[in-house]
């Protein structure tokens, strides 16, 4: 429990004049639940980009436990991460639209297969039976989170709350080791909510999978949250356990005020 | 209405995924097969032609319809594969030996189009790859000692170890086997791994990146592939033409490729070969028609390309998914007579796609 999967130094992106994220140190560990909080705009999204390499950052380093030993992240290409065992959903969903759920999940599946392109265009046995594994593996995500009602929708048909669980079962087929949520409960009912927290806790402890996630329903992350990181303007403000994460006064000063700043507002009567 | 209760995972893979496809694609066959008895000697000439746009569609709809990177110089590689045919069956390489150059030095020209795809989207790759397309016509114009220049080069005939397709007919099977084995390797690769992660960019390439598809390799491979096969419709073009000149591969020979890949249906399989069709028939429908159309219509100059531009448009305003799109309404509606609704097929608009990460 106690070994860090993933351990972020001093990380900093700049964006022309602006710091997004500015030195940012966490580690996730194995086997936990951990989330990113803070208001809009305090860095959260641009922390997971960083990690999925879509951002570089300015400052910093990343380092990941790989399966075959430590990697530092900040040297990998963007698409090797999916491989080394690290998915995520994003908070505005992008799914493959014209494509069924099952497309959708089995492009989950890219990074284990191993055809080359001559045996796909001859459809050799060999890549025959790596579809029927994929499936399987897909059949087993749908099964995990209830979708076979959807299997063969045009993702263009399905409403939002369903995309966002499509979403989350595409990551899991990848079979990650540590799976980025952007926001699983953005948009979604009172229900579905429940049932997200219901999935992230099944997710860490029948799979096994490290969860890091951004998420603003603070009940949700008081739900399966094991630690807790607070930041605002891109800086950390807090970390800890969601309990000690929302007594922090800096985390209440950052999301209702200060008294000064209260005060200030306040209109003078002359 | 057929109800499809699956128990197997190879009930998804195979082609045929019920008895229906069986039947009526055993039914193609077989009148394909027996067209040259059917059809009188033009009419196969014309099907001759259908087959090759055909299999240049096929490469165009990889693409564009299924990687979503439009191409507006594609004659260009019909025309590589075209003059490579041309040159090294006129030094007596076999047909099979010069057709795999053509497609494979093909593959190379889209490879080295292919990398500026990797840094420009949308317009600005049409524009690439239109200009492109300018500087190999102007390349097979003034390589006179290769192309023969403006003045032209003779094409000829398919020769295959010794057996020579010196009639319409053996051609047109000569086309026939070749667009099937295209085909089939297009459906292949389209249920496997590459084919859906040539969907996945084409969708959204964030993710598709962030779930593992290396998207320069991908774009580049989807390049390739499309300028191959059209460098074989390219290479099946010069023999049936039999005389090759730059002015073949121009851009409006570049445009009548793109329209017929939008008005088949962009991300079909059906669609390469419903445009073919139209490309190929309505210049027949139109001329079947004159005689009954008044004088001032039908004499008019470019009365194919207004009645071309007018198509494009109803077909873009009225239904983006082409003929293809169309036939898949007649037959919802017939397998679900009489409970069909009419907003069925409405599109929905997507939303949420203004915070893209691109």
């Amino acid at each position: 429990m106690t070994t860090s999967l993933l351990s972020a130094q001093n990380l900093s992106v700049r964006f022309g004049g602006v710091l997004a994220v500015n030195n940012v140190s966490f580690d996730v560990r194995e086997g936990e639940v951990f989330t990113l909080i803070g208001p809009n705009g305090a860095g959260k999204t641009t922390v997971f980009n960083l990690i999925s390499r879509i951002y570089t950052p300015t400052q910093g380093t990343i380092d990941y436990a790989g399966p075959q030993g430590p990697i530092r992240l900040t040297d990998q290409p963007p698409h090797q991460i999916a491989s080394l065992g690290i998915a995520r959903t994003f908070q505005n969903i992008e799914l493959f639209e014209h494509a069924t759920v099952l497309h959708n999940l089995l492009v989950g599946r890219h990074t284990h297969s191993r055809s080359n392109l001559l045996s796909e265009i001859f459809f050799t046995p060999a890549v025959r039976r790596a579809e029927i594994e994929a499936r399987e593996q897909a059949e087993r995500v749908i099964d995990f989170l209830d979708l076979q009602h959807y299997r063969d929708t045009m993702i263009a048909g399905l409403p939002y709350g369903v995309r966002k669980v499509v979403e989350l079962a595409r990551a899991l087929c990848t079979q990650p080791r540590l799976l980025l949520l952007d926001e699983p409960s953005s948009g979604l009912n009172v229900e579905e909510t429940d049932d997200m927290a219901f999935w992230i806790q099944d997710i860490k402890h029948e799979l096994g999978i490290t969860v890091l996630m951004v998420e603003h329903d603070m009940s949700l992350v008081s739900k399966v949250s094991d630690r807790v990181l607070a930041m605002n303007q891109g800086e950390v403000l807090a970390m800890g356990t969601p309990r000690e994460v929302q007594g922090d006064p800096g985390v209440i000063e950052a999301y209702l005020g200060s008294v000064d700043d209260v005060s200030s507002l306040r209109r003078e009567v002359a | 209405m057929r109800f499809i209760f699956k128990t197997d995972y190879d009930q998804d893979i195979r082609l045929a995924k019920h008895g229906g496809h069986v039947f009526w694609y055993g039914l193609l066959c077989v009148l394909l097969a027996a067209a040259p008895v059917l059809l009188s000697e033009y009419l196969l000439a014309q099907l001759t032609f259908i087959l090759i746009y055909g299999i240049v569609g096929l490469g165009l709809m990889l693409l564009a319809g299924f990687t979503g990177l439009f191409s507006i110089g594609h004659a260009a590689f019909l025309g590589v594969g075209a003059y490579t045919q041309a040159v090294f069956t006129g030094m007596g390489v076999p047909f099979p030996i010069a057709l795999a150059l053509a497609a494979l030095l093909s593959a190379a020209v889209g490879i080295v189009v292919g990398l500026p795809a990797l840094r420009v989207k949308g317009i600005y790759l049409g524009i690439a790859t239109l200009s492109f397309g300018f500087i190999v016509e102007e390349a097979f114009a003034r390589w006179e000692s290769v192309t023969g220049g403006n003045a032209g080069m003779s094409v000829g005939q398919v020769n295959i170890f010794g057996w020579v397709a010196d009639s319409g007919t053996s051609f047109y099977f000569v086309c026939l086997v070749i667009a099937v084995l295209c085909t089939l390797a297009c459906i292949n690769l389209l249920r496997t791994s590459t084919g859906r992660a040539f969907v996945a960019i084409r969708d959204s390439e964030i993710s598709a990146q962030s779930m593992g598809i290396h998207l320069a390799y991908y774009k580049t491979l989807s390049f390739a592939i499309s300028a191959a096969l059209a460098g074989i419709g390219g290479a099946l073009y010069a023999h049936q033409i039999r005389f090759l000149s730059p002015d073949q591969f121009n851009i409006i020979q570049s445009i009548d490729l793109l329209l017929m890949v939008v008005i088949g249906g962009l991300g079909s399989i059906h669609g390469a070969f419903l445009g073919a069709i139209f490309l190929i028939g309505l210049p027949q429908a139109i001329s079947a028609v004159k005689d009954y159309l008044p004088e001032a219509i039908a004499q008019a100059p470019g009365l194919k390309a207004v009645i071309y531009g007018a198509v494009l448009i109803a077909f873009v305003l009225f239904e983006p998914l082409g003929l293809y799109g169309r036939w898949l309404k007649v037959r919802t509606y017939l397998q679900l007579f009489p409970f069909y609704r009419k907003g069925m097929f409405k599109r929905q608009k997507s939303f949420q796609k203004s915070d893209r990460l691109k």
